[in-house]
């Protein structure tokens, strides 16, 4: 079979999904500019441990190989450990995404000693000022601090995850450097307009030239360098990035949310992408298989706008989640399209509507009124 | 190692394997690297790989025909390569 065909079967879906997303919770110590999934508050509805239990049993009857875990802050949650536990007792990998802050030394030696699991420690910039300017202030020497305990802890090689921005990308050779001092992997995903990602993508989003540069410096680095299969819209400007060139959306990927709902990605946390829930009947393997919004998602998509372009096979449309949230056609350009046919789109709009995420759970900024100051 | 009709192999202990209507995917835990196996008769024969004392029989015991043994040897050498399947220690 050919690694073309191969892709065909992909996006008529899988019986279990390669991996799942699984965000732990909506609580967050930090309140990065980012946040794809407006965290900050802890959501009342959030599943208590035996319900996270259950869907983990679920998972694993599915063969789910591993899931990525995230939040908010996943190690917020106080049975975060028993969580880890019982997945790694039911061999389901756990790679999870922490911004560091609760990874003291004596966590630290406990991670260690697990196994079948990946830690990705969040930094935007490889400076104070860089990173702090998305993360908030602090937030670098935290993450800094984390991997110095993962580090004396002998973790082994944890992961360094950078989300790109139009202030990082002349980093990534340091951020490279930076990795491999402390003998870790780089991984590197592109910025989504979802969640607060949404008010601040026009000014973190990479430009068009600093599209090419990353596009070219993948190549050059190839396997050494984790991108979560997230950059194949750049395919268009040549020869493919390593990985799967699709979007795998509810068909091979999808979002399990702190409260169980079910959306088709990460970046997607809409209702228009929810397919259904944990607590619906039949389970999560149910929705997975029968829900509407995921047997629609593996049908053969049209090209739209895009018909014309002899780009198609490469970038394959780009990103939905992108479009989305940009305000763009789902069957259009991606609003990072290497020809610029999403920019051009985007600036000939007379109106725009832009979807909102349906869930927002960020921290009210307090504010002080009169007097004490 | 090149996979011949006299080895003797298993599944690797780290692999998990698991039948989709293309093949199988199958996912190594050690170096977290997912395969694609995208023949269901590679699967079957894959599965049965332990049963049976080496790759020759179990080829026949699946109903392998004979002159797409060349073909089952080198998806197995490739399979071996990425460490889906190993070389089983033969327990006296």
């Amino acid at each position: 079979m050919s690694a073309k065909s191969l892709v065909e079967e992909m996006k008529r879906g899988l019986d279990a999904p390669i991996c799942l997303t699984w965000e732990l919770t909506y609580a967050c110590n930090l309140q990065c500019i980012h946040c794809l999934s407006s965290s900050g508050r802890r959501d009342p509805r959030e599943l208590d441990t035996d319900q996270v239990k259950n869907v983990l049993d679920q998972l694993r009857d599915l063969q789910v190989f591993y899931i990525n875990i995230g939040g908010g802050e996943p190690m917020i949650r106080k049975d975060f450990f028993e969580i880890l536990e019982h997945a790694e007792h039911n061999n389901i990998g756990v790679k999870f995404s922490t911004n560091g802050t609760y990874i003291t030394s004596e966590n630290a030696k406990r991670l260690a000693s697990m196994n079948y699991l990946d830690i990705q420690i969040s930094m935007d910039g490889v400076d104070r000022a860089t990173n702090d300017a998305v993360r908030g202030e602090g937030s670098f020497d935290t993450s800094i601090a984390a991997m110095n305990h993962l580090r004396d802890a002998n973790f082994g090689p944890f992961k360094i995850s950078v989300v790109m921005t139009r202030h990082n990308v002349d980093q990534l050779d340091a951020f490279k450097q930076l990795a491999d001092s402390y003998g870790a992997q780089l991984r590197i995903t592109r910025l989504r307009p979802a969640g607060r990602g949404a008010d601040t993508w026009n000014e973190l989003h990479p430009t068009q030239t600093q599209q090419r540069q990353i596009y070219n410096w993948l190549i050059a680095h190839g396997d050494n360098v984790l991108t979560g299969d997230s950059f194949f819209h750049l395919n268009a400007f040549g020869e493919s990035l390593p990985g799967l060139n699709l979007c795998g959306a509810g068909r091979v990927v999808c979002l399990i949310d702190p409260i169980g709902d079910v959306y088709a990605c990460p970046f997607v946390i809409h209702d228009q992408f929810k397919a259904g829930s944990v607590h619906d009947e039949g389970g999560f393997a149910n929705v997975w298989r029968n829900s509407d919004l995921f047997l629609s998602l593996r049908e053969p998509e049209s090209e739209g706008a895009c018909t014309s372009c002899g780009n198609y096979d490469s970038c394959q449309g780009g990103c939905m989640a992108a479009k989305f949230f940009t305000g763009l056609p789902l069957d259009g350009p991606d609003p990072e399209c290497v020809i610029g046919a999403g920019e051009s789109l985007l600036k000939n709009a007379t109106v725009t509507l832009i979807p909102k995420p349906s869930m927002d759970h960020s921290r009210k900024v307090s504010v002080t009124i009169g007097g004490n100051k | 190692m090149t996979v011949a009709l006299a080895s003797v192999l298993e599944i690797h202990p780290q692999v998990a394997v698991r039948p989709e209507a293309f093949g199988a995917l199958a996912y190594h835990y050690g170096n977290r690297r997912l395969i694609f196996l995208k023949h269901p008769d590679v699967v079957t024969v894959v599965q049965a790989l332990h049963d049976h004392p080496d790759v020759q029989t179990t080829l026949s015991a699946c109903g392998v025909a004979q002159d797409r043994w060349p073909s089952f040897i080198a998806a197995l050498t490739s399979l071996e390569t990425s460490e889906v399947v190993r070389e089983r220690e033969i327990t006296r």
